[in-house]
């Protein structure tokens, strides 16, 4: 039965390979597709707040942000050192060993959200808003802790716990059961709400996103080929391993990326001291375009609208994703978790974001403009002009280029690698959301697992424009449900966090190193 | 006056007829007690996927119960056959670091590890169990051919 269904599947993928294939055209169907029915949409969650520049939704994550921060009295600083200590297993049982620790929910979270957002993403914003763009993105990032802390500390509280020892957590779980023990009505409608959300952010974001800018990445190095090629090999390989449950690839990578990511940054940083003199210079780019502009269309708050976008895309702060992650840890005490994840914004944006824009420009990549100093805008590309005119990962790669010309081999390489971690992350945060709504069987489960595949496909062929914007808008979509869900059950993480203290200042939470 | 306590690293039931053994005898001779330790190589730092850490805890029971049933259940029996006292534990960790702690937690007079495995390629670069074991023991150890 279980291998009928597998073979089933596989044709199904093969088929629809084969017609896309053969089709002419395909990559300019879809991006008219694409445009026509979803175009709607991303327009309504971009919608500009009456007569202003400023979209409601970016404003709707930020004021999130800064509630919680305030609300929890600047966890994220003040917990900070409190976060170190739990990721270290300072506070871990022995007895618990062999179970998941701190440090593995914490990884295991990040190489979902760690992934081209940081690399593409953030060349994107940094294009288009200018260097400013990224002090909003670091602020974005600090504040965003806050958020990460309240709905990762709901999601280990209210996870459900299976006899089989095998746990779900999410979003969907603590507005259902929350909602429920505070007597708040309209539970059950918003959970599902969410699942829609998150499987079509699972389609999006997390798949269409990673696969269009891994093909980008590709086509830099190889040439110009079909991007369905560069869809069918991914969703050959992701197919193998979600539904062929070949566990190998998966770990290989799952050990791969964080490597990566250090490397990344550590490059990174090299690159930086390379480019010493330069420092003083970018920050100042950084300080003054944050205010002013520097001659991008939109001036300062199209710097900041990139910049909070570009975060809350990257690090998923309030999105509700991450907390479906970070659930299976062992811990006795929820807020524990919350501690922990309050780190994934700052590794995720905080550090490696920053690195990118700091790279991008050092490097002198963005054209200026020498007698006002202000940037050179190309209407007709949207953005700022270029060396060599490239956008998204190639401008992230060709600034690294600039310093080491090997580097944009190792990028392709990292960028595939981070693009495929991040696409297993969320095929099981979509399935997570997808048996939510259908029911935990096998037939319904590789269904949804060969839909995630086509998508894949699909991502690669299409053009970078409506696939960012399709992928953002989703994402989105499932903050403004989970933000409302976090405003109304913040006091119960504020009594687990005062309870929570006032046990480790009495000394009966302790410390096992 | 208590028993004087063996410490035995327990790999699998390959140990049975050398370290085991060896320790059996060791501990009827000199009326000591033994206790058998089988560790289950675990860093709590190693990467999961998110498949793995919800299937984590359902894992580790079943681990626990399998070592319990097809590791210790048996040497412990081998031991009662030989009229020798014994007990038996199962961790997760670092098996060097881990048979450390517990010598010194039971005060135990020395420690029993098989030889097994330090011929590989990776035992020469990184160090084997046994050789870890006699480098920091703060008692005898005996690596049992």
């Amino acid at each position: 039965m279980k291998n009928h269904l597998k073979t089933a599947a596989l044709a199904v993928l093969f088929s629809a390979v084969a017609g896309a294939a053969s089709a002419a055209g395909l990559d300019e169907t879809i991006n008219d597709l694409f445009s026509q029915y979803t175009g709607w949409y991303v327009a309504l969650i971009f919608a500009n707040l009456p007569g202003t520049n400023f979209s409601w939704i970016a404003l709707w994550l930020v004021v999130a942000a800064v509630v919680f921060t305030i609300y929890f009295a600047g966890i994220q600083f003040k917990g900070f050192r409190h976060s170190i200590s739990l990721v270290k297993g300072d506070y871990s049982d022995p007895e618990d060993a062999g179970e998941v620790s701190h440090f593995q929910a914490l990884a295991t979270a990040l190489s979902g959200t760690v992934g081209l957002g940081n690399i593409a993403g953030v060349a994107v914003a940094v294009g288009i808003g200018g260097p400013g763009a990224t002090f909003w993105m670091i602020l974005a990032g600090l504040l965003g802790m806050a958020t990460k802390f309240t709905e990762c500390t709901l999601g280990v509280k209210y996870r459900n716990e299976y006899p089989d020892g095998s746990v779900s957590g999410g979003a969907m779980y603590y507005i259902t059961k929350g909602f429920k023990e505070r007597g708040i009505p309209g539970g059950p409608i918003l959970a599902v709400l969410f699942c829609i959300f998150t499987i079509l952010s699972s389609f999006g974001g997390g798949n269409m996103f990673q696969s269009n800018q891994a093909h980008a990445q590709l086509a830099n190095i190889l040439g110009d080929y079909p991007g369905w090629i560069t869809g069918l090999v991914l969703a050959i390989i992701t197919f193998m391993v979600i539904v062929g449950g070949i566990k190998s690839i998966a770990q290989v990578t799952e050990k791969v990326v964080p490597f990566m990511g250090v490397f990344y940054v550590g490059v990174s940083l090299i690159i930086i001291a390379m480019n010493y003199d330069m420092i003083g210079y970018a920050f100042g780019r950084i300080f003054e375009g944050a205010f002013t502009g520097l001659g991008i269309a939109g001036g300062f708050t199209g710097a900041l609208i990139q910049g909070f976008r570009r975060a809350a895309f990257s690090n998923e702060a309030g999105v509700g994703s991450a907390a479906i992650a970070h659930s299976a840890v062992k811990t006795k005490e929820p807020i524990t978790e919350g501690y922990v994840a309050l780190l994934e914004p700052f590794i995720d944006t905080v550090v490696i974001c920053t690195m990118t824009a700091l790279v991008i420009v050092i490097t002198g990549m963005l054209q200026e403009d020498p007698s006002t100093g202000l940037y050179v805008w190309n209407a007709e590309a949207g953005r700022i002009a270029t060396q060599g005119d490239v956008s998204g990962v190639a401008l992230t790669s060709a600034a690294f280029a600039s310093a080491f010309s090997w580097f944009p081999y190792l990028l392709a390489i990292a960028v595939v690698l981070f693009a495929f971690s991040t696409m297993i992350s969320w095929s099981y945060y979509g399935l997570k959301a997808w048996t939510y709504l259908f029911g935990e069987n096998k037939t319904s489960e590789v269904i949804y697992k060969v839909i995630f595949c086509l998508f894949i496909i699909i991502g690669a062929a299409a053009n970078l424009g409506p696939v960012i914007d399709f992928a953002d808008a989703m994402l989105f979509s499932m903050a403004v449900v989970n933000v409302i869900a976090l405003y109304l059950l913040m006091p119960i993480v504020k009594n687990e966090l005062s309870y929570y203290l006032a046990r480790l200042r009495s000394g009966e939470i302790k410390k096992f190193k | 006056m208590t028993k004087e306590i063996i410490v035995v690293a327990y790999e699998s039931d390959d140990d049975s007829k050398t370290v085991l053994a060896y320790a059996i005898d060791r501990a009827s001779k000199s009326g000591a007690a033994l206790h058998i330790v089988h560790v289950l190589e675990w860093s709590p730092y190693s990467f999961l996927t998110p498949q793995e850490v919800e299937e984590r805890h359902g894992r580790r029971k079943q681990e626990m119960a399998r070592a319990q049933e097809a590791i210790l259940t048996p040497a412990l029996a081998q031991c009662t056959a030989a009229g020798v006292e014994a007990t038996a534990e199962i961790r997760y960790g670092q098996v060097v670091e881990l048979i450390l702690e517990i010598t010194r937690a039971k005060g135990a007079r020395m420690i029993c590890v098989g030889r097994s495995g330090s011929n590989s390629m990776a035992s020469r670069v990184f160090g084997s169990v046994p050789l870890g074991l006699a480098q920091s023991a703060p008692v005898p150890t005996v690596i049992v051919p």
